[in-house]
């Protein structure tokens, strides 16, 4: 069995985010890392594998610009065997749908069995690409997997919904996002990022990929940012530094103050 | 007035309060709208209540393949429909965003997530969501079909409903491989002790409490102020607390006097459910945790040593 990884490079938490003023785009230029939702996602790959299922590769992928080579590297610190990054100027700008179509065009060539993505990206706040590139590549979905096995030709997932928790089955090839509390993911060793720089990673332009150009960047995109505005001014509220614990009385003062207690 | 088609999800027999809420929103903005159900066995006249919500019609698939509660054969269902709407709309839920994201795919469709303002505009429906943090209003429109999945109560229901609208089945055909996916059972959701929705107090555990062994803390200093416990996602998936304990999307959505977050990073799925609380507080370590964005009392620093110095110093009192 082979795994994909789909891996996104999002702006760092800590780095300033905003929108490109004059494209309305995410302003990239600011640091970016390996979206932490696809941590989970890339350990559950390995803790797969480790658990004894039979698995021959885990390849992981992405659509960015050429900087994202940098989340690749961490992704094959953190166990993926080899990577593809889709890097091409022509996708900039491109949809959801069409980022979908993207992966699923790659991931179709890349001979897995199963693929994985992250519950959301952290710049996007979405959750919907798995279900996208499941349908791309008209495979069984299962999104928001809180817990997985995989069984002989098969998976196990265990989602959470506004009801509960589900378990659905589905035969493989199959395709799953994981909720951040699936694992934990572990820390690469100096060891796995030197062994990193030996791993195979390749950059397909979109022509390689066998993207259809009609359906991605700006001129593909089916959703057109039409303004960017501030969001209602909301009043600020107190911040207080603790050291040690010693905001405990301050704390509970405003909240007497408030009437609260 | 351009044709909006609302996809309803429904679940043992219960109506989606945000579909009904985005259903409401639609018939508000003035045409006739029409809304969508899948489902097997499904009562004409059940369907046909959604004409108190809003619905000037409804179409219903019906068919045993779209019984599971699964995205994919109702993305099938609804796809002939929606390739004749000029938008497709739909409320929050795991279920829907499933159904709405294999329908962009299949349709080629834009999509604006997280939608809190859905809007006619220039002929189309335009869609408004807060990006980045909520730092930012985001609005969008489509070329073709547009499809807008809502925020987590972004919409309220009609309360009051009343009249019935036309139902109409349509034709349904289900690809093979849109039911390879098979529900194998439903997990039981642990009877709760208390209602979270009732509680003037809530003090909730995230992730940064650091362990399921770290919950007395909490649990201690909800005693001490006279409030309940209350969890995210991430310690419930985790295994630390019951299911009956989350708040946000796909939890319980509560509006207590007072909401004291520890360790909690304010994840928008996570703020849906909370963010209606009188005066929240948040104990972070993270000066860039989303929560405090919008905390009323943000403080910064370990929650494993002010948890505690907290339920001291409300004890001492
Ligand atoms: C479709 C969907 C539905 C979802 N539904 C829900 C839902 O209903 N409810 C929900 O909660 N989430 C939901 N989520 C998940 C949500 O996106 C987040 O993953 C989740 O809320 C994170 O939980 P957390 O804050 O406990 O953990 P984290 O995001 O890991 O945050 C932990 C925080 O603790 C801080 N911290 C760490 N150590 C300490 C310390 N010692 N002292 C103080 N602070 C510390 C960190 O800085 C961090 O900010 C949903 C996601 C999706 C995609
Ligand atoms: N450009 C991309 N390249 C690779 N994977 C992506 C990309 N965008 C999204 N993903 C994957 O899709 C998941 C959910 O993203 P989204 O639905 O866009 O919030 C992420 O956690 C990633 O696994």
């Amino acid at each position: 069995m082979n795994i994909a990884v789909c891996v996104k490079e999002v702006p760092s938490g800590t780095s300033h985010k905003r929108l490109d003023p004059a494209t309305n785009r995410l302003d990239r230029s600011g640091d970016s890392e390996l979206n932490p939702f696809d941590l989970h996602a890339l350990e559950e790959a390995v803790q797969i594998r480790e658990g004894g299922a039979d698995v021959g590769e885990i390849v992981a992928v992405c659509m960015g610009p050429a900087s994202a080579q940098r989340a690749l590297q961490k992704a094959l610190a953190l166990g993926a065997d080899r990577a593809v990054l889709v890097s091409d100027d022509s996708l900039a700008g491109s949809d959801i749908a069409g980022t979908a179509h993207v992966l699923a065009a790659v991931v179709a060539k890349q001979d897995a069995d199963l693929v994985i993505l992250g519950q959301q990206a952290a710049d996007a706040d979405c959750y919907v690409m798995a279900a996208a590139v499941a349908d791309y590549l008209e495979r069984p979905v299962v999104t928001q997997v809180a817990d997985l096995t995989v069984e002989g030709s098969g998976i196990r997932a265990k989602r959470q919904t506004e009801h509960g928790y589900d378990v659905i089955e589905a035969p493989l090839p199959a395709v799953v996002s994981v909720s951040d509390a699936i694992n934990t993911p572990r820390l690469p060793s100096i060891k796995a990022i030197m062994g990193a720089k030996k791993k195979p990673l390749e950059t397909l332009s979109a022509a390689d990929a066998g993207v259809d150009s009609g359906r991605v960047g700006e001129s593909g995109a089916q959703s057109i940012v039409r303004s960017v505005a501030p969001p209602a001014a909301k009043s600020a509220g107190v911040t207080i530094e603790d050291s040690g614990g010693d905001s405990a009385p301050q704390v509970v003062e405003i909240l007497a103050g408030k009437g609260l207690l | 007035m351009p044709g909006l088609l609302v996809y309803v999800d429904h679940d043992e027999g219960e109506l989606s309060p945000q579909s009904l809420g985005v259903l409401a929103k639609a018939a508000s903005l003035g045409g006739e709208v029409t809304a969508f159900v899948a489902g097997s066995g499904v009562d004409d006249s059940w369907a046909g209540s959604l004409g108190g919500h809003g619905a000037a019609k409804v179409l219903l698939a019906d068919d045993p393949a779209l019984e599971g509660g699964l995205s994919q054969p109702i993305v099938d269902a609804i796809e002939a429909s929606a390739r004749e709407a000029d938008a497709v709309l739909f409320g929050a839920g795991v279920v829907s965003a499933d159904v709405a994201a294999g329908l962009a795919a299949r349709i080629g469709a834009g999509i604006a997530c997280e939608s809190t303002e859905i809007a006619l505009a220039d002929g189309g429906v335009v869609a408004t969501r807060p990006a980045l943090g909520d730092t930012v209003m985001v609005e969008s429109g489509f070329r073709g079909t547009g499809i807008v999945l809502a925020r987590a109560n972004a919409f309220p229901v009609n309360e009051s409903p009343s009249g019935t609208a036309p139902v109409e089945r349509v034709a349904v055909e289900v690809k093979p491989w849109s039911q390879a996916a098979r529900p194998a059972g439903r997990e039981a959701a642990e009877a709760a002790g208390v209602d979270i929705t009732e509680a003037e107090i809530l003090v909730a555990v995230g992730r940064g409490m650091g362990g399921p062994e770290n919950v007395p803390l909490v649990e201690e200093l909800a005693k001490a102020i006279g409030g309940e416990v209350a969890a995210t996602r991430a310690v419930v998936d985790a295994g630390w607390v019951p299911y009956a304990m989350q708040v946000g999307q796909t939890g319980k959505t509560v509006s207590p006097k007072l909401y004291i977050a520890c360790g909690v990073s304010g994840a928008i799925q996570h703020k849906v459910g909370m963010a209606n609380a009188g005066t929240i507080v948040a104990i972070n370590k993270d000066p860039n945790a989303p929560i405090h964005e919008f905390a009323d009392v943000s403080v910064i620093g370990d929650a494993l040593t002010i948890v505690p110095k907290l339920t001291e110093a409300l004890r001492s009192r």
